[in-house]
């Protein structure tokens, strides 16, 4: 049987004294967390576990005994070592010796009541406290997702480290009759700015939820649950946006502390991708104020919505001619031609109208970007939205005839082969016609099939350029999502403390002598940058695609129409 | 007590085994391959510049000799950072785990230790990789589950590519140290 003893690379230089920690006897292993220094009364070295055990809830005992000769060994210091056994009896009792300073130390175990006397062989594995201490082992995800949360051996040992902070509060300038060395011993250490913003960080978080409460109510208020009004609302992805920040702000500012650990990270994490994009924001906001850029970018808006519209209009004059070399039917195309050209002059009379005023407009709006750089790239999404509201118009009417007509054509399909479609039993079944019926069935079927490529092209044009403004809307959307979700405090903590977060440990074999303990060293092996992004990631609140490529597909050519991105609250088709 | 036996891997380079004995039930397996060559950093590095010069005598454009220079210096990091593996080693401790390391050209080690709990065992296999079918050495996870079966199974050595004589010796050495955990009392 291997035992495997972790010594606390701190206590290395300690004087002599016992070792007290924990015994892992399912693991035959010991963690040494601390050495109690001469002269001290057995009967208050028993007290004082008794109540670091009921603080920590850690079975902290007495281990064994540890020597650090300066000279050579004495031979009464050993005798009295091993009677320190019987007053503390813990089986089994453990005697590491140090001599001057030699790194390979020798190990022996006293068994009293041992069933078999076997030599049992020591491994010596060295770690270093404080980081064991702060650091939180992730355990592997297995292959159903789930993090495995059963004993493994090594987060027994972490765990024994970090429960048991409250030894390591006393150092040795405190005045008690206990004298420990520990990773803390020389001085506990704190800093001041940490423990200011603590008791600072009360009174503003209590201000910040009253605010929040007072700006939920205003947004719950009846005034603005009218029915354009809510229906703007759920349309403006700026609205979204401000409501998943709020949600942030409402979970940082409560007042509850942080149970464990993950919730302790998501505070974190939505607090400095809080800061970081309101900087970002701000950072915007001063670009675009200096050197007056938005009067610029507003004056510009006018022309390039003209622009647009004159492209839109050259293409209309293309389609109604003869597009790529296809012959159009002369009528329709005019029709449509000119219908959606009406249009276009509608829009470009609104713009004009409106364009005293956009300068106006864009100056307040642009205001909001110190909100976050979120939050002005979601004005940037509705704006281009706004923009090209005509494309969307003309999206909708292009597929709707489209729609109509392939239901027409199929349904009147299937009246030339003789069937029908039976809406109770969901089915084709044969039927038979008049044939006065079958007459005007076929020639409408005839005019819908020669009028079919017009309208296709038409369809087709508009749909294209429909999801262009969905795919830049979309692009923009990631890049939001990417600011939302980004763990930002974890990646940074990754970089600068990396043993704070811990996939598991790695092992280096020190220098070896033959007759000693194998000397290892146990060093924290940290999280690599993905699985933290994995295990730390803030959820958003929309999530994509929507559709598979098959049914998207399937959609376009039947002429539906299409809603690529899915917000998590919006109820399913 | 360290000793270094020569091979060859799947794909003919000469490897080098070393095996060290730390204790009684500690073993460390080491795979190193061969260095990176001169000659093939600089004909590689040569190549880039002529068809960069190349192409600069086509267009007289100067970014393209910065561009390649910067191409090549940055290639050459990522290749020595991510890509070469110069040695694999396999520690193996009774009764803790068993570590696996990977060492790259540039210094960066990267390591993963599987505690010797959820070892089941260590076992060569055949796999058929590309056109042939090579052997490798791997561990066995143990099902938490299911005490009989496996749950992954985590392959070694990926990038030298040892021969089956030299996973016979690995295999041999793993099973020594493996076995005693099976002689001693249980511990779950």
């Amino acid at each position: 049987m291997v035992l495997k003893v972790f010594f606390p690379s701190c206590c290395s230089s300690a004087d002599s004294g016992i070792l007290i920690g924990r015994w892992i006897s399912e693991q035959n292993s010991v963690v040494v967390l601390a050495v109690v220094h001469f002269p001290f009364i057995p009967v208050q070295v028993k007290q004082y576990l008794g109540e670091v055990q009921r603080v920590t809830k850690v079975s902290v005992s007495v281990l064994g005994s540890w020597s650090n000769s300066k000279q050579e060994k004495e031979e009464s210091l050993s005798e009295f070592l091993e009677d320190l056994g019987t007053i503390f009896c813990h089986e089994p009792w453990i005697q590491i010796s140090k001599e001057g300073d030699s790194k390979f130390w020798s190990c022996s175990i006293l068994q009293k009541h041992s069933k078999n006397p076997q030599e049992e062989e020591i491994i010596l594995v060295y770690y270093d406290q404080r980081k064991v201490m702060l650091s939180h082992l992730h355990p592997p995800l297995d292959t159903a997702g789930q993090r495995a949360e059963d004993a493994s051996k090594l987060s027994a040992i972490f765990g024994t480290v970090a429960r048991s902070q409250v030894l390591f509060m006393t150092d040795r300038y405190n005045e008690g009759p206990i004298k420990l060395t520990h990773w803390q011993s020389d001085g506990v250490e704190a800093s001041i700015i940490v423990e200011l913003l603590k008791q600072a960080s009360v009174p503003a978080c209590m201000l910040l939820t009253f605010l929040l409460s007072l700006l939920s109510g205003i947004c719950k208020s009846r005034v603005l649950k009218f029915w354009p009004l809510s229906f703007l609302w759920s349309k403006l992805s700026t609205c979204e946006q401000l409501g998943h920040r709020l949600q942030h702000l409402q979970v940082i500012s409560s007042s509850k502390k942080a149970q464990n650990q993950n919730q302790l990270m998501r505070k974190a994490n939505i607090f400095v991708s809080l800061l970081i994009d309101v900087a970002l924001g701000i950072l915007l906001m001063s670009w675009l104020y200096r050197k007056n850029r938005i009067g610029h970018l507003a004056d510009t808006l006018i022309p390039v919505a003209d622009h647009v519209a004159e492209e839109l209009q050259d293409l209309l004059q293309w389609l109604m001619g003869a597009p790529a070399g296809l012959k159009m039917n002369r009528a329709l195309d005019q029709v449509l031609g000119r219908f959606f050209l009406y249009h276009i002059h509608l829009w470009i009379s609104y713009i004009h109208l409106l364009s005293p005023f956009i300068e106006m407009i864009l100056w307040y709006v642009g205001l909001s970007a110190c909100l976050g750089l979120t939050v002005a790239l979601c004005i940037l999404s509705d704006i281009i939205a706004l923009l090209t509201f005509h494309i969307y118009c003309f999206y909708v009417y292009g597929a709707r005839l489209y729609c109509l007509k392939i239901y027409g054509l199929s349904s009147l399909w299937r009246l030339f082969r003789g069937k029908k479609w039976n809406v109770l039993r969901q089915r084709v079944d044969s039927c038979s016609y008049d044939l006065d019926q079958l007459f005007i069935g076929t020639l409408l079927f005839t005019i819908l099939l020669f009028l079919l490529p017009t309208t296709a092209l038409y369809y087709l044009v508009f749909t294209l350029l429909r999801l262009l403004v969905v795919i830049v809307q979309g692009l923009i959307h990631l890049l939001v999502d990417l600011i939302d979700s980004l763990p930002l405090y974890s990646l940074i903590l990754r970089l600068c403390r990396s043993y704070r977060l811990a996939a598991g440990v790695k092992f280096r074999v020190l220098e070896q002598q033959d007759g000693k303990p194998l000397r290892l060293l146990m060093q924290i092996n940290p999280l690599s940058y993905g699985g933290v992004i994995q295990t730390y990631r803030l959820p958003t609140y929309s999530c994509y695609p929507r559709d598979s490529w098959a049914s998207l597909c399937k959609k376009l050519f039947l002429g539906e129409l299409i809603y690529p991105w899915k917000h998590k609250g919006d109820k399913q088709n | 007590m360290a000793e270094e036996r020569r091979f060859l891997s799947a794909s003919g380079v000469p490897i080098a085994l070393r095996r060290r004995q730390h204790s009684a039930s500690c073993r460390e397996l080491a795979v190193r391959g061969p260095r990176l060559q001169l000659r093939s950093l600089s004909a590689a590095t040569s190549a880039v510049w002529l068809a960069a010069y190349g192409l600069f005598a086509l267009s007289e454009n100067s970014m393209v000799l910065s561009a390649a220079i910067f191409i090549t210096l940055i290639g050459l990091i990522i290749y020595l950072h991510f890509v070469k593996i110069d040695q694999e080693s396999l520690l193996v401790i009774g009764s803790l785990g068993i570590q696996v390391t990977s060492s790259y050209a540039s210094g960066k080690e990267s390591t993963t230790f599987i505690e010797m709990g959820h070892v089941k065992d260590v076992v060569i296999n055949e796999a058929i990789h590309m056109q042939k079918v090579i052997y490798y050495l791997c561990i066995l996870l143990q099902d938490p589950e299911d005490p009989q079966g496996v749950s992954e199974v985590v392959p070694l050595f990926q990038s030298s590519k040892p021969r089956l004589d030299c996973l016979i010796e690995v295999y041999k050495s793993c099973q020594e140290i493996l076995e005693q955990r099976k002689t001693a009392p249980q511990s779950s």
